[in-house]
């Protein structure tokens, strides 16, 4: 009896085991073609109001699919965490397509996991893929600079004092995008108008975005969009104060319906069914996808009640020609802030120029500075 | 309604951020103040901070009533300072390392049961137009003042009062002093400073309500961003006196609306110097006031970090 233990020597506990892994590997991409497992990562909380929101609004869509697994992980940092997640759900849960979702993930996290994991595919949010960059890692984004436009044009005719207010995370050229689409939105309706921008620092920093949003609204801001993660403190302290609000990254209207006006949203629902579906029909995601209004990568929420008719109109108007496709929000003769010449009569960047991607300057009217 | 302050508007955005973002500072560190004076360390604050804020923001959305969650805020920040003051009277463990986990818990609890509180709208607490003669909207608005902040300053002064010529504050500084002289006057110090750890708790718990009902006015999972380790550090920086906690968090609150002020005027350039403003006046500020013949002047005796 008590020399039976030899029946569970090491070796055969090894032998075992091995099998037993031999048959996961194996076992691994016949599951992935019936039952594939899609993991979305998000940089802050899933209910925030704003830029997560948006990506699960996407992700809950893709739940939906049959055959499609989807997990999920909130809270993670742009830091080595983000890739330990990364990693963890290729080993463990077997997840074949991953959304990392902030701006922070790309580089140097899925550019350095990329290679290790040839199989798997990494699609990232805002990032520029380029040529030379790994072959199973992609990027995509919308153009919602254009969102930020329409914004502004409601924006130009609700303000008074003549003065619109942004409260922004960091100048990073999707950021400053949104600034100057917002502030030549509402150029468009009334050619004085100037636009404050405060940069927190940081994509959430709650008591700081209270902050900048008071400081606009003393400066005399009467509207006032965002660009952070979670834009709720923003809304509110807004509205608070007595201002109107456009919204962005998700719909806000429940924050503050009569102080809302309309808002630049994201609408990933769509996008990320659509690339699920390739996948799971066998074929290859573009490695360069954008997107813009007329494609369904945005939406704009409804307009609010306080909105007037004029604005109305001039909203309406701009939307179409948006959908038409070709618009451009920036158009010379254009400077920025610091009077140095951007572009030349007759010269404009339309809404899928890749240089807008590059942006590192505030146009003229934009008070405020990049760094 | 505009009126143009030129460089006033800085000075009147500092005043009222320091009105505003100063409530939390004042009620954690007085919190601090008062588990430090009986010979405890609670670094665990920022996550009762948390809590409080968390369950705050729940209870005045279920019940529709501010004040019964700023109650419930306290209740849930004494209960977090009983199971640190308890934990801690256990021999031989660390109340650094235990500050450390129950901040970890407190935050990671809060963020379980405030998921579904994220979206919700709560009630907001009232504040005291004391702008009221002028009709200048920033100085309207800069000197609204939340009721909670005239308690804090009330509160201020009578733990001073208190600690200074009362019998309860006589024992509290006995038991921080000295445990040997506590108990030589017939005291029992594990008692006392557990009490002392659960008011503590029960202060940092309002001032996480004053940030999810006031300002900023709502629960996100980013609220404090530090707000409670900060505090916790200011208790140093007041030396234990808890009249120079309120001159600290005044100084922190309005060295943090400096950013972005002067944004808002058009000095825009070096934001994340200006940013960096309350660290360097503190450590500006310590090492002024440090001395090299007096170590850490008003530190209780048997505190861990002077043992």
């Amino acid at each position: 009896m008590t020399r039976s233990t030899p029946a569970f020597s090491r070796r055969s506990f090894l032998s075992a085991t091995t099998a037993l892994g031999a048959a996961a590997a194996l076992g691994l991409p016949a599951r992935a073609q019936s039952n594939m497992t899609v993991g979305f990562i998000y940089v802050g909380p899933r209910d925030d109001f704003g830029y997560n929101q948006a990506h699960a609004e996407g992700a809950a869509a893709v739940k939906a699919m049959a055959g499609v697994t989807v997990i999920e992980e909130e809270n993670v940092a742009e830091t080595i965490d983000v890739q330990k997640s990364m990693e963890s759900m290729i080993n463990l849960d077997g997840a074949s397509l991953i959304f990392p979702t902030s701006f922070g993930y790309f580089n140097p996290h899925i550019l350095e996991l990329a290679p290790k994991y040839p199989d798997i595919r990494f699609q990232h949010a805002a990032g520029l893929w380029t040529d030379g960059m790994p072959s199973n890692v992609g990027s995509y984004f919308g153009y919602i600079g254009m969102g930020q436009y329409l914004n502004g044009i409601v924006a130009g005719h609700m303000s008074a004092t003549k003065k619109i207010g942004f409260v922004a995370a960091k100048p990073i050229p999707q950021v400053l995008l949104n600034i100057n689409s917002f502030l030549l939105g509402a150029r468009a309706v009334d050619p004085s108008i100037t636009c404050q921008v405060i940069f927190t620092g940081e994509w959430s920093l709650a008591v700081k975005e209270a902050e900048a949003t008071n400081a606009l609204v003393d400066a005399g801001c009467d509207v006032i969009t965002c660009h952070v993660d979670g834009p709720k403190v923003v809304m509110e302290t807004a509205a608070r104060r007595g201002a109107f609000i456009c919204g962005y990254h998700a719909d806000q209207t429940a924050l503050a319906p009569d102080r809302y006006l309309t808002g630049a949203e994201w609408n990933w629902a769509g996008v990320y069914t659509g690339m699920v579906q390739t996948v799971l029909d066998g074929g290859m995601i573009d490695n360069f996808v954008r997107g813009g209004l007329a494609d369904g990568f945005i939406k704009m929420s409804p307009l609010g009640s306080a909105v007037s008719d004029a604005a109305r109109a001039q909203f309406e108007a701009a939307k179409a020609e948006i959908l038409a496709g070709g618009f451009a929000a920036l158009k010379g003769p254009l400077n920025d802030n610091t009077g140095k010449p951007l572009l030349g009569a007759g010269e404009a960047l339309v809404e899928t120029d890749i240089a807008l991607e590059s942006m590192d300057y505030l146009v003229e009217g934009v008070i405020g500075s990049t760094a | 309604m505009e009126t143009d302050l030129g460089l006033w508007s800085i000075l009147i955005a500092i005043v009222g951020g320091a009105i505003r973002v100063s409530t939390p500072f004042l009620f954690v560190s007085l919190g601090e103040l008062l588990t430090e004076r009986s010979g405890r360390i609670n670094l665990g604050l920022e996550g009762t901070l948390v809590f409080g804020a968390m369950s705050g923001y729940g209870v005045a959305y279920l019940t529709g009533s501010a004040w019964a969650g700023v109650a419930a805020a306290s209740v849930a920040g004494a209960m977090f300072g009983v199971v640190h003051g308890v934990i801690c009277s256990i021999p031989r463990v660390n109340d650094i390392a235990i500050g450390i986990a129950l901040m970890l818990f407190g935050m990671g609890l809060a963020f379980f049961f405030g998921k579904r509180f994220i979206q919700p709208v709560a009630p907001y607490l009232p504040s005291i137009p004391f702008g009221w003669w002028s009709d200048i909207p920033q100085i309207r608005a800069a000197l609204d003042v939340n009721v909670l902040f005239l308690i804090g300053l009330g509160l201020a002064l009578v733990i001073s009062w208190m600690l200074r010529t009362t019998r309860v504050g006589l024992i509290l500084r006995v038991v921080g002093d000295s445990t040997d002289a506590a108990r030589a006057m017939g005291l029992r110090p594990v008692p006392i400073r557990i009490a002392a750890t659960a008011a503590g708790g029960a202060l940092a718990g309002i001032g996480g309500a004053y940030l999810s009902l006031y300002y900023p006015g709502s629960w996100t999972e980013g609220i404090s961003s530090g707000q409670g380790l900060m505090a916790v550090a200011l208790v140093i920086f007041a030396r234990w006196n808890p009249v120079a906690c309120i001159w600290a968090a005044l100084l922190f609150g309005g060295a943090g609306a400096l950013g972005p002020a002067l944004q808002s005027v058009g000095i825009t350039s070096g934001y994340y110097l200006f940013y960096a403003a309350p660290y360097v006046l503190t450590l500006g500020l310590l090492i002024a006031t440090s001395s090299p013949t007096r170590a850490m002047s008003g530190a209780p005796g048997e505190l861990s970090i002077t043992k």
